[in-house]
């Protein structure tokens, strides 16, 4: 922090919102999905993860120190949440260079590129995720079947995503006889976090701990978590009750994927998101919204990243027609 | 103007690519190998070249408000016969660049420096415009796919030297304008 900032009229109160103790909060937050993912992923996800932080904050480093030529910000740990949130939406079998790749691409084309912390349009861990995904679309959807704390490193025993075997076999069978199907997971492993997937992305349980957390020491406001699940469930709830034998049911699409993660987590970045309470439930709609048309409509199982970084890029225009109410002025009445 | 300025302003100072902005269209689409984008750069140097003769030998004949009509029909005709030469000499390339090949009658470059300088230079004066132009164009192209290639496919014209395949990405159109986004900075750099 730069100490003209500091310089006030009196009277002073010094607020401990500093962004080294936001980041800290989210990374609390973060825990109960990160202990999930090891219980289930084993060592390979504390490998994967690991690795992202280092690369990311070494990444930002180098870039700060030789090639922006500023002060160091490694020190303020967005690099570390961003690292975190980029191993938390890869598959644990994924070849570690691939998440340095993914490391450079998040902190250096997502973030850096654009000036730094504050700057960027796009949440950095969602570009290098998706840079990473429109790359390698091979090794970023063979998914490991979680087996527990001993699952081995690039374990060859992968298996499809819900979300993945709902788009494979779409339109051949009912939804009814594809969730009977062996090799899907029930609701109460979906909810604990027993299912193919990113790191992060399984446990719907410590996900929402985490999201209480954040709500708690008003780290997030509810405003975006919950437009974004509200309009998931809305819509899939409509598409399920006007044909339940075509359409997953909306707990199905609340539990599995990445929707939880991104919501909670990814598109609740301060510098990505807008900052109206009014904004945040637009974007918030927005990002729903596309997820499901994505989901349902189009050839990609999962879209809560593009709806993300769909929705970051039209946040400064919600930010320009959504402006709060300045303080003394004019109310219309009408 | 001194002639050699006039000749070296394409390739860095004045690149119509990295530094002028023109003809992006054909300069994102066609270059997802090197190759491509040499021979779009140098069909694109032609009609340039061509144009910029006779439109600044014809233009004291052309009424001001039909100019630009009248420079498109000039345009158009060199692009048809580079269209039909390349149709006839060298079907791959030909195949690979496709739609882009008519499209150079409406490439703002082109159009541009007939507008801009061979309408109001002189016939020497004009031509090496062209010939500069066209080259920095071919030149920024020729960089703009090399590096696509190279990092989309891991090889560089067409010789591939790291098995298994590249960034995706990169032969995809979203790599295209990373690539050119990253290609304008280092040469920002450059110039300074």
């Amino acid at each position: 922090m730069s100490n003209l900032l500091n310089v006030s009229p009196s009277p002073h109160v010094h607020g401990k919102e500093t962004t080294v103790n936001l980041m800290k909060g989210v990374l609390i937050a973060l825990a109960p999905a990160f202990v999930v993912t090891v219980l289930f992923f084993g060592y390979a996800a504390i490998i994967i993860t690991g690795v992202a932080v280092l690369s990311c904050v070494i990444f930002e480093y180098l870039i700060q120190r030789f090639i922006l030529r500023r002060e160091n910000s490694v020190n303020d740990l967005s690099a570390v949440v961003t690292g975190v949130l980029l191993a938390f939406c890869l598959p644990t079998n994924i070849p570690l260079w691939l998440v340095v790749l993914g490391s450079l691409v998040a902190i250096g084309m997502g973030k850096m590129t654009f000036g730094g912390l504050g700057c960027n349009p796009f949440n950095p861990a969602l570009v290098g995720r998706v840079f990473l995904f429109l790359s390698f679309p091979v090794q970023l959807t063979s998914w490991p079947k979680p087996k527990g704390f001993l699952t081995g490193y690039l374990d060859a025993n992968t298996g499809a995503t819900p979300l993945g075997i709902i788009k494979e076999n779409y339109g051949e069978l009912p939804v009814s006889e594809i969730m009977a199907m062996d090799q899907m997971p029930g609701y109460t492993d979906m909810f604990m976090g027993r299912m193919a997937g990113s790191l992060g992305e399984i446990g719907a349980l410590a996900l929402l701990i985490g999201m209480l957390y954040m709500l708690w020491k008003k780290i997030i406001t509810w405003h975006i978590p919950v437009s974004i699940i509200g309009t998931v469930i809305v819509i899939a709830g409509g598409l399920w009750l006007v044909n339940p034998s075509e359409n997953a049911d909306p707990l199905f699409h609340l539990l599995t994927g990445g929707l939880l993660l991104g919501a909670i987590f990814m598109a609740t970045d301060y510098v990505t998101s807008p900052m109206s309470s009014r904004g945040m439930i637009i974007y918030g709609i927005g990002i729903g919204l596309l997820t499901m048309v994505i989901r349902r409509y189009s050839a990609y199982p999962e879209g809560v990243q593009f709806a993300i970084l769909i929705m970051n890029s039209v946040t400064p225009l919600i930010n320009m027609y959504i402006k709060p109410k300045r303080f003394g002025e004019e109310v219309n009445n009408g | 103007m001194n002639q050699l300025n006039n000749f070296t302003k394409g390739f860095i100072r004045e690149n119509p690519v990295f530094i002028l902005f023109l003809g992006l269209c054909p300069a994102l689409g066609v270059t997802t190998t090197a190759i491509n984008g040499i021979g779009m750069g140098f069909a694109t140097t032609f009609v340039l070249i061509m144009s910029n003769i006779v439109i600044s030998l014809i233009k004291n004949f052309i009424p001001a408000n039909v100019r630009i009509p009248s420079f498109i029909v000039v345009i158009a005709s060199f692009v048809t016969i580079v269209e039909l030469t390349m149709a006839a000499f060298m079907p791959s390339l030909f195949d690979s660049l496709g739609l882009f090949i008519p499209l150079i009658v409406v490439n703002c470059l082109v159009l541009g420096r007939a507008e801009a300088f061979a309408s109001k230079n002189n016939l020497i004066t004009a031509v090496i415009d062209g010939l500069s132009m066209g080259l920095g164009f071919t030149l920024a192209l020729g960089l703009l796919g090399g590096v696509r290639e190279l990092f989309g496919d891991g090889s560089i014209l067409g010789w591939k030297f790291i098995q298994g395949d590249g960034m995706l990405i990169f032969i995809l159109s979203p790599g295209a304008f990373l690539a050119l986004g990253y290609l304008i900075m280092l040469s920002n750099k450059v110039k300074k």
